[in-house]
């Protein structure tokens, strides 16, 4: 049986969503897609721009990719809310990936207005896919409000710093009964594979990519990582031990 | 505590005496950090700073590239009005220079609106004068509501508000705001500028705060480089901007380096800043800010523009006019002489053939 997961209704094969700023030329879009399987991508709606066709960041999404688009600038709740409808009205479907920051030295979500955020877009239909900094009680009320997924970040987005979060998104995996999709941080295949291992059901994936020297064997390497994470955490790891075990030192008289 | 005072704090400091204390070594510490303080910042401005500029120039790069991907946003300025009453010594746009005084009517506005907006720009930057008589607020706001046809962002340049006044212009479709200081050096500032409201120092240094608090989401800051130590001026843009990014941490802030150019006027700059002098401030600004954009305006020749590229700028003016209603065939004097007279599709050639995105859009009113 194939290995798929649902969100808002829609069954998805790969668990590798693709982010799309940073590129050098949106030329690169269409191929890195195709080489990392991506079938989820996400575009910032202040970059959309439907009167210029050939700049127009939107239109290198392939036609059977679900347009996810975010609302990145947005500094509240209601901001968020506006950019998601306007997002709905411009025809980039019912989908949106909401970001709420309001610290531009670190670009740290935030989440009391993520939440606030989710509960209205979640209430008129919409797919919200809210990014997070990873926290249990954050995490449930995003699920209480509506969200389709949750998607705590694995370190500051743009760091490359891999899966700083782990600890705390372990428990979201653990915890929460949606799809956890790390977003944000990871810098090399590895760690996607390392977030995939752990349970995450995606990642989502843009400057690690967007930023290599060679973008399209970039989003192909993460492609396979993530194929590979989720597979090891299918066939379910053995245990890790910190000490060689050999025999039993300590209670071995007992057989006698 | 508002800008004003913070600055104040460094009143007396020793400039001179912590240059000479810097040695290679200290740069080098400051180079390897990720997070640097204001002296971080000084020591990188400092004349020992200077062996280090390949290295400091690898990392502004790195987190360039890292922040904001291989892309340049592209915007173009648009002058409304040329009407002063201040006598900025070193302004072609003063009130005591004879040249012909302009405002462009609705219809003009119009007119320079469709011919930019046919190149595909999408962010606008929009100027005038100091005259409240002849370019009002309202007049600013009427304009503001026939470019939002054209254009999804748009930035004003003009003379200090007040935050109810920001508030008004945000509202009527304006996210953001250039300011320049000009001169950070309060004495030297009162020099160069002996007549008019722009005498007042600290309401044009605390403009910036209005505006953030009125809720402008962008606001660019930055000295008049030529009319002053360089060191000290881009030492003291760089901590306005840190005070504004922790004061108002959802604003996105940026500073531009302008250099001095030939003007009506004739007023020769005071200070020579010199290629490699501004290549070091945008390397140790962008150290000490990674996140805080860098503008670089048609001021500086094409063949530089094209390096800086790779140096930590984030946003690049394009097509460029100085003249008021210049576009539409006005024959009429600019503000300045501009260096790169390049078209909006010379510069996104030469960013694609850099590698870089030329970015027409990046924001829209919401």
């Amino acid at each position: 049986m194939e290995d798929t997961f649902k969100i808002g209704g829609r069954e998805l094969t790969s668990r590798l969503f693709l982010g799309t700023g940073k590129f050098s030329s949106n030329r690169l879009i269409p191929e890195a897609v195709r080489a990392s399987g991506a079938q989820v991508v996400t575009v910032a709606l202040r970059r959309i721009d439907l009167e210029y066709e050939e700049e127009n960041i939107a239109a290198y999404v392939p036609k059977d990719c679900i347009l996810m688009p975010n609302t990145s600038g947005a500094r509240n709740a209601q901001e968020a809310v506006r950019i998601a409808r306007l997002a709905r009205a411009a025809g980039c479907g019912n989908w949106v990936k909401i970001e709420v920051i309001t610290d531009n030295r670190y670009l740290l979500p935030d989440n009391y207005e993520t939440i606030k955020a989710t509960e209205i877009l979640a209430a008129e239909g919409f797919v919200v896919l809210p990014y997070m900094s990873p926290d249990l009680m954050v995490a449930k009320k995003l699920a209480e409000a509506g969200a389709a997924a949750v998607m705590p970040l694995g370190a500051p987005i743009g760091s490359n710093r891999g899966l700083r979060t782990k600890e705390l998104v372990r428990i979201l995996i653990d915890e929460i009964p949606l799809p956890i999709i790390v977003d944000a941080g990871l810098g090399r295949p590895s760690e996607a594979a390392e977030a995939m291992e752990m349970g995450a059901a995606a990642v989502l994936v843009n400057t690690a990519i967007a930023t290599a020297g060679d973008p399209v064997a970039m989003a192909r390497a993460f492609g396979l990582a993530v194929k590979a994470g989720r597979l090891a955490y299918l066939a379910g790891p053995g245990e890790t031990q910190e000490y060689a075990r050999a025999s039993s030192p300590l209670t071995g008289f007992l057989r006698d | 505590m508002s800008f004003y005072e913070v600055r104040k704090e460094y009143a007396g400091f020793d400039f001179k005496g912590f240059f000479a204390g810097v040695t290679v070594d200290r740069v080098k510490r400051a180079l390897s950090k990720s997070r640097l303080t204001e002296w971080d910042y000084l020591a990188l401005l400092s004349p020992a700073a200077e062996e280090c500029l390949e290295e400091m120039a690898r990392k502004a790069h790195r987190l360039t590239v890292q922040h904001f991907g291989r892309v340049i946003l592209l915007y173009t300025p648009l002058y409304l009005a040329n009407y002063c009453v201040n006598r900025c010594v070193y302004c072609g746009f003063k009130a005591n220079n004879r040249l012909e005084r302009k405002k462009l009517t609705p219809a003009e506005v119009e007119r320079e609106a469709g011919i930019i907006a046919a190149t595909g720009l999408k962010h606008i930057l929009i100027l005038t004068g100091e005259s409240r008589r002849h370019s009002p607020v309202s007049y600013i706001r009427e304009c503001v509501k026939i470019l939002k046809k054209y254009f999804t962002s748009i930035s004003i340049e003009i003379y200090p508000l007040e935050e109810s006044e920001y508030a008004e212009l945000i509202a009527a479709g304006v996210d953001g705001l250039t300011i320049y200081q000009e001169v950070y050096d309060e004495e030297v500032y009162a020099e160069l500028h002996p007549a008019g409201p722009k005498r007042n120092y600290r309401y044009r240094l605390e403009a910036p705060e209005r505006a953030c608090r009125a809720g402008m989401r962008t606001v660019n800051v930055g000295a008049l480089l030529g009319l002053h130590d360089w060191r000290t001026e881009a030492f003291f843009t760089g901590l306005h901007a840190s005070y504004l990014q922790d004061t108002f941490p959802d604003v996105e802030v940026s500073i531009s380096p302008p250099r001095m150019r030939p003007q009506l006027g004739g007023f020769q700059p005071r200070v020579k800043v010199n290629d490699k002098d501004l290549v070091q401030y945008m390397l140790a600004f962008r150290l000490y800010m990674p996140r805080g954009g860098i503008t670089i305006s048609t001021r500086e020749r094409a063949e530089l523009r094209d390096h800086l590229v790779r140096l930590g700028a984030t946003k690049m003016s394009a097509g460029s006019c100085t003249a008021v209603g210049g576009r539409s065939g006005h024959e009429s004097t600019g503000q300045f002489e501009i260096s790169d007279g390049r078209s909006v599709a010379e510069m996104a050639r030469m960013l694609y053939d850099q590698g870089y995105q030329p970015v027409y859009k990046d924001w829209q009113m919401i």
